[in-house]
């Protein structure tokens, strides 16, 4: 294997061995603390521009299979692991992660001290890197030179997102899920409930939405910060009080942007399998998969029309909210799971009573 | 919710003496429990018969009662401390099956006391195979086809209907007791009827084979709230088919997906969530490898060896939180111990692999069957951590003690490509090994897949580890290929093979070139959160976390993992030591390697180094740390034979100095130090050829008793009595070099002796002397042990005073030692010095309340034994008399021979206590698990050189009104003295035979004894085993059965007939 560096924009440079694409790449270094799902992980469009580092050391021991995608474009920008497996061992298995990677074009270094990178960006926050060619060797105060000039590109929604609509048809409720870089877990989860779905792009205009006449409009997850896409916001103000919504992390935050509340950007984000979230309703603790860089000010919330429902148990952050006049509620973290916990599914089992119950009252209405 | 306000009183029930498939991790599941209740003001009260223990000290709980496991004893402490709950889900299965009994004897509804955590429907449930049958079916999880049997009959029909292979589960047993996989009817009819006779309900579960299935593991939590988290989960690398407790084991998963993954452990959550379990479980499951269906093989509704190894694996509590779930508080409002900043309610990230290897008793059983099934077989294990599954499987290894370094084989060519591939399909103690093996000899991946089913991707890495053995023969002194080697864990002493230098040169290489391990800690959550946790495992990376401190540091050596002789009661001594440096003031830092053990909880030492405890990984510990000294004479033989290697490489071994063990450990030295200062010890020589043993042993005269030097627990001790005997021995017992001299010693039949003193250089501390019931020969860790001496003479006490002292002085000790005796005619000899902690240490701390690992410790480290407030000399003693009774797993071990002689057997012991003798043992031997019936049968085969001590016992058992049973031989010597006796015939014999008897439970007792030396002698051996088979105590040497026998006579009374008046005309 070729040699790659990864070089952090701190001045710390880390040597190993390239794998998948042979090209380089710039992109913010996150960590995820989650031990299996790194199929699920690696084509999570929320990723879209990072350098992704896996905290569990062995990772590509099951091989890369046709079923576990969470989307067909591949926005990652990069992979950091301890040790790559060569030769994985599952019956899914169709290939190996490095030859995945190959295709995608996406690059990734292996053999390094994944925890101690782990260690820097818990310090510092995240921070951006930049995976060499392989086999390259640079100048190393040039590259950080050129990391701290680079900007974080505020188009990764865009980047992940549709342009045309496409139906996922059923003959269940009618849901309009918009696409901020979603997972298919999503659209998986509301197949199972036969729901007729049709998937919008992220800049779809209220209008156009309502215009499906919708039993409720699905917000995706997507990668960045929430305040990029002002357009989706707009949207969002749009649709509240005039149909059931439900929202996931990014879709979380912009029902919360939209209603008044504001954002910020975590030190170094939710990332991982393990995160309990205590649903302040039931008083139950849920274990959930999260993949979150930004979250919602709790402070903020306080003069919106929004109630906590969720928080983070470690450190107590806004993890879910609904309205208190509207049928409309979401939650931060990915009760999909893939990869993750599924722990929190009811709450897709939530989002269809809320669909139920809104038409019961319509039908009452007429 | 907040803890319950009321209760107050919580008892607590221990696990009992140590077996196999009940070991150590109960005492630390115990202790943790203790003081997790403890902490939240609640009032303890333990009951556990097993003195070796930390559970059982009195700082633990608030009041220790250390008595019998039973019915009787149990409720009787109920009676008197009026406890307001029991908490019986933390002493294993033996806890568990005592809390049920207590219930259906209806004192605990009697006296109000309500149960704790998991409620025992709950437990019957899981338990029970129907029960839990019905409930996978309501709940639609899928279970093996099964059927709960009762007999022969019902198994015949099962396999009718299902075919072959076929596993028998009896019901209510720990560690597989009796089960196994049937081939054949043969097969069927040995497991079951043995099955049948282990269930305590007479009940077993007969189960489709998913033999080939991944084995899969859950250890979860629950709390009263509906939380309900998986703490770790694990992989078996052998297939299912060999119990998990016998199976290598790595955490996390390897070979999952994120989808496999969840839906195993969203089933896991709902099965904990229907038995509504209150603290922790475990669950096993069986994966298909080749699509998603799966099985449920079994639910324990306690805390497990599993849950201990997760423990160890995560850093995550399981018993100290689920002792507080029991109370009430819930996951959600507990902190996590290991950040402190996060919550117990979460799931451990991993950033490491771990990999535990089970550590069998083959070495000690030559004739036991290797095989391993689902019945367990192991004593006990060891962990390793690694940043890949290669540094973790190799660190294991190392660990074991059982002279592998690597995965490979000492004499691998004499192995027969054949024999090979026997012992990989047909899993064994050796199997990882003749897995290297055949790799090596170019063996495909795929061909040994199909051999053992062991997954392809264990298979690759071993084979990436076979690989590399070549490229670090070619590059010799290669730092890039030396820094990938140590990388993939590869011992310094195998790459010192390989490049034909020795193994100080590597590590001298490696420490020039800065090749050196950093420690990583095990913080529960792989970075993300910052913490503090004491705890760390080496790998080769480059950031460091262990970071040495100001105070000055003592390191301490554990011992290892657990295995006959050296037990539960070095690991005691350790933790005592360990306490006792931290209260004098340095930072006390511990090595060690056993998962299952309290000293391997990170709370008790400053630092805690989950680490092999070889030459090399104890050496680069001591580089980062420079500590005052090592501590070595508290971790068994394992730190003892660290000692020389770590002097050789400049480190300060504190405590009798190296020379000093040498002196008391090499039989020449001894033999001269002796003779200086006059203490007479058996004759006796070393040998170190089979021509040089016979000379000696016709010197001094037959019987003679040999051995190696340097060994613990009597491994291949014998007495024997001929030349041919000792020609054999030399031949394939041992291997005798100059290194290792064979000791050779005239063998002294009298009264043996134990010794355990403190000495701090100047002055000697004797906390008490130990008499052993059985005479000398039989290994003093399976004789039973009576304190005070019974039997002695004030001269023979003060001799035995005076001689300790001098011996003390004489060896320079400071801190522990031990010595054996014998009385012979009077006359008191050495037998055997060993200068460290003993297996007696913590019976006699508890008798004596004399602290001994820790004014030891204290003693070391510079602190006289009077400045320590102790006067030296003999200690008063302890009103009462106490017993220490061995126990055995036999059951558990076919084939094994159960004769006591001079190899220890034992796995555990108990400590039975009261006001005479005869109460204090029938304590020990109902706490050992025997029954004593006070009238029945006893069946007597007694060999020709006891016959007149066996008579005598006859006598007496006649006069109590016992039958008497015998064999030809022995029933006439019996007649003659004027006693009925009952012949039986022997094996073979057309008539009802001895083994007709036994299985038809006609005798109580069997008394049993060799006819001389070790010739095989299938008779006695099968009579042994089989009263093994049908749990009827079989007593094989005169004294246990005479100290029986005062047992029985002490609760029964004798009956006899009027004299005869004469009239005198």
């Amino acid at each position: 294997m070729k040699t790659r560096y990864l070089i952090l924009e701190d001045g710390t440079v880390f040597k190993g061995n390239a794998f998948g694409s042979d090209a380089g790449t710039i992109g913010e270094v996150i960590f995820t603390t989650a031990m299996t799902g790194y199929q699920e992980s690696i084509s999570d469009p929320s990723n879209c521009g990072q350098i992704l580092t896996f905290t569990y050391p062995m990772v590509g021991n099951y091989g890369v299979n046709p079923d576990d995608f969470e989307a067909i474009k591949i926005g990652l920008s990069g992979v950091v692991i301890r040790e790559l497996a060569e030769q994985p061992s599952n019956f899914r298995s169709t290939g190996t992660l490095s030859e995945f990677l190959k295709g995608k074009n996406v690059p990734g270094i292996e053999g390094i001290d994944t925890r101690k990178l782990t260690r820097i960006i818990r310090k510092h926050g995240s921070l951006k890197g930049r995976l060499t060619n392989a086999g390259e060797e640079v100048n190393v105060d040039q590259v950080v030179k050129e990391l701290l000039a680079t900007e974080i590109p505020k188009n990764v929604v865009q980047q992940v997102s549709i342009t045309r609509p496409y139906p996922s048809p059923g003959r269940g409720k009618r849901v309009v899920l918009v696409d901020f870089g979603m997972k298919h877990g999503i659209l998986r989860e509301l197949n199972k409930r036969d729901c007729d779905i049709i998937v919008v792009p992220y800049n779809t205009s209220a209008t156009e939405i309502l215009g499906m006449y919708p039993d409720g409009v699905m917000l995706s997850n997507g990668p960045g910060d929430p305040t990029d896409i002002p357009e989706a916001i707009e949207m969002v103000k749009g649709i509240i009080g005039k149909v059931p919504i439900f929202g996931v992390c990014l879709g979380h935050q912009l029902i919360s942007l939209a209603s008044g509340a504001t954002s910020f950007k975590l030190k170094f984000g939710h990332r991982g399998g393990n995160h309990p979230v205590k649903d302040l309703r039931t008083g139950r603790t849920e274990l959930t998969s999260q993949n979150h860089g930004y979250a919602i000010d709790a402070d903020s919330i306080a003069q919106t029309d929004l109630e906590i429902t969720h928080i983070a148990l470690n450190d107590g952050t806004v993890e879910g909210v609904r309205h208190t006049k509207f049928p409309v509620f979401c939650v931060q973290f990915h009760p999909e799971g893939s990869s993750g916990p599924e722990d929190s599914k009811h709450l897709f089992d939530e989002f269809i009573e809320l669909m139920n119950a809104e038409s019961k009252k319509e039908s009452s209405h007429a | 919710m907040p803890k319950r306000k009321d209760i107050k009183t919580i008892l607590v029930i221990g696990s009992g003496p140590i077996v196999i498939g009940q070991a150590a991790e109960f005492d630390y599941a115990g202790t943790q429990a203790c003081i997790s209740l403890r902490e939240e003001g609640y009032s303890v009260i333990l009951v556990n018969s097993n003195p070796a223990t930390i559970m059982t000290d009195t700082e633990i709980a608030d009041k220790v009662y250390i008595e019998p496991l039973t019915l009787p004893f149990v409720s009787k402490i109920i009676r008197k401390e009026r406890p307001d709950a029991i908490l019986p889900t933390l002493g294993g299965q033996t806890g568990l099956n005592m809390a049920i009994e207590l219930d259906e004897s209806g004192i605990l509804d009697e006296l109000g006391i309500e149960i704790l955590g998991t409620k025992l429907e709950a437990i019957h449930k899981a338990e029970d195979r129907d029960l839990f049958r019905t409930l996978m079916n309501e709940l639609n999880e899928p279970v093996p086809d099964s059927d709960i049997i009762h007999n022969l009959e019902e198994a015949k029909a099962f396999v009718e209907r299902i075919g072959y292979p076929v596993i028998v589960r009896p019901a209510f047993t720990m560690g597989g007791t009796g089960g196994g996989i049937c081939y054949n009817d043969n097969d069927l009819a040995e497991i079951v009827t043995s099955g049948l006779k282990y269930s305590p309900v007479t009940q077993c579960l007969l189960e489709k084979s998913i033999a080939g299935y991944k084995e899969i593991e859950y250890e979860v939590m629950r709390d009263s709230a509906d939380n309900a988290i998986v703490v770790c989960n694990m992989e078996n690398f052998d297939a299912v088919g060999i119990h998990t407790g016998d199976s290598i084991v790595v955490a996390p998963t390897q070979t999952l997906s994120d989808r496999e993954n969840q839906m195993l452990r969203n089933v896991s959550l709902k099965i904990i969530r229907a038995l509504k379990i209150e603290g922790g479980c475990n669950v096993q499951l069986a994966l298909d490898p080749h699509s998603f269906n799966y099985y449920i093989i079994e639910v324990n509704p306690r805390v497990s060896r599993s849950s201990a190894l997760a423990s160890k694996a995560t850093g995550y509590p399981i018993a100290k939180l689920a002792a507080k779930i029991a109370v009430g508080l819930t996951l959600d409002e507990m902190m996590n111990p290991v950040t402190q900043k996060t919550y117990a309610c979460f799931e451990p990230a991993l950033d490491y692999i771990v990999a535990k290897i089970p550590r069998w008793p083959f070495d000690k059983f030559e004739s036991a069957k290797r095989n391993l099934g689902t019945q367990m077989k192991a004593t006990g294990e060891v962990m390793s951590l690694g940043r890949t599954f290669e540094e973790a499987i190799l660190k294991s290894v190392r660990s074991l003690e059982t002279g592998h370094f690597h995965i490979e084989m000492k004499n691998s060519e004499s192995i027969t490509d054949a024999w090979m591939e026997k012992r990989i399909r047909r899993a064994g103690d050796e199997r990882l090994f003749f897995i290297g093996e055949a790799l090596r000899r170019g063996v495909s991946v795929e061909t040994i897949h199909e051999w053992s089913q062991i997954d392809q991707f264990f298979l690759n890495k071993l084979q990436n580890i076979v690989k590399y053995e070549q490229v670090i023969q070619a590059n010799p002194f290669d730092q890039e290929v030396l820094y990938k080697a140590k990388r993939m864990g590869f011992a310094d002493k195998t790459i010192a093979k390989y490049w034909h230098v020795t193994e100080l040169e590597v590590y001298k290489f490696k420490k020039e070139n800065g090749i050196v391990p950093v420690y990583k800690m095990v913080d529960t959550c792989a970075g993300e959160f910052e913490s503090e946790t004491p705890y760390f495992y080496g790998t080769y990376e480059e950031e460091n976390e262990s970071i040495r401190t100001e105070k000055e540091s003592v390191i301490v050596l554990g011992s290892g993992p657990i295995r006959i002789g050296q037990g539960v009661e070095f690991d005691y001594a350790t933790v005592h030591s360990v306490w006792a440096i931290k209260e004098a003031g340095y930072e006390a830092i511990i090595i060690n390697n056993n998962p299952e053990t309290v000293s391997t909880d990170f709370s008790i030492s400053d630092k805690l180094y989950f680490e092999p405890l070889t030459l090399e990984d104890v050496m680069h510990i001591v580089d980062l740390e420079q500590p005052k000294g090592v501590v070595v004479q508290f971790g068994g033989q394992t730190a003892i034979n660290l000692a020389a290697g770590l002097e050789e490489r400049g480190v300060k071994i504190l405590g009798t100095t190296l020379e000093d063990i040498d002196r008391a450990e090499n039989r020449n030295k001894f033999e001269a130090a002796l003779h200086e200062i006059d203490i007479p010890q058996p004759l006796g020589k070393t040998a170190v050829s089979v021509e040089e043993a016979t000379t000696i042993a016709n010197e001094i005269g037959y019987p003679v008793l040999v051995r190696p030097s340097y060994v613990l627990g009597g491994r291949a001790m014998q007495i024997v009595y001929t030349e041919d005997e000792i020609k054999h021995y030399m031949e394939n017992a041992v291997e005798a070099s100059p290194e290792k001299p064979v000791l050779i010693d005239r063998y002294l039949t009298g009264t043996e002796i134990e010794v355990d003193a403190i000495c701090d250089g100047e002055n000697v501390l004797i906390p008490g002397i130990m008499e052993h019931i059985e005479r000398a020969g039989v290994h003093s860790g399976d004789s039973i042990a009576v304190y005070p001496p019974q039997k002695l003479s004030q001269y023979q006490m003060d001799t035995l005073v005076d001689y300790t002292t001098r011996l003390a002085k004489g060896l320079k000790i400071v801190g522990l030692m031990n010595i054996q005796y014998v009385i012979s005619k009077d006359e008191v000899y050495v037998i055997e010095v060993n200068p460290r902690s003993s297996r007696t240490v913590p019976f006699l701390s508890k008798i004596t309340s004399i602290p001994m690992a820790n004014i030891a410790t204290k003693a070391i480290l510079g602190q006289s034994i009077i400045e320590q407030g102790y006067t030296p000399g003999l200690a008063p003693t302890s009103p009462g008399v106490y017993v220490k009774v061995p126990v055995f797993s036999f059951a558990k071990l076919r084939r094994v021979d159960i004769t006591l002689g001079p190899e220890m057997k034992s796995t555990g012991e108990v400590m039975g206590k009261d006001i005479t003798l005869e109460k204090a043992l029938y304590k020990g031997l109902v706490a050992a698990g025997m029954e004593i019936k006070d009238h029945g049968t006893v069946l007597m085969t007694i060999s020709d050189k006891d016959k007149a001590e066996g008579i005598e016992i006859a006598k007496r058992f006649y006069a109590i009104g016992f039958r008497i049973m015998a064999t030809q031989g022995t029933a006439e010597a019996i007649k003659n003295v004027g006693i009925p006796v009952d012949i039986v015939d022997k094996i073979g014999s057309k008539g009802t035979t001895l083994l007709d008897v036994i299985q038809k439970g006609e005798a109580q007792f069997i008394i049993n004894t060799l006819t001389k030396g070790m010739q095989p002698e299938r008779d006695g051996f099968r009579i042994r085993r089989e009263s093994v088979e049908n749990g009827i105590p079989c007593l094989t040497s005169l004294d246990t059965a005479e100290a029986m026998l005062r047992v029985i006579e002490s609760m029964t009374f004798s009956t006899e007939t009027m004299k005869h008046q004469e009239v005198k005309a």
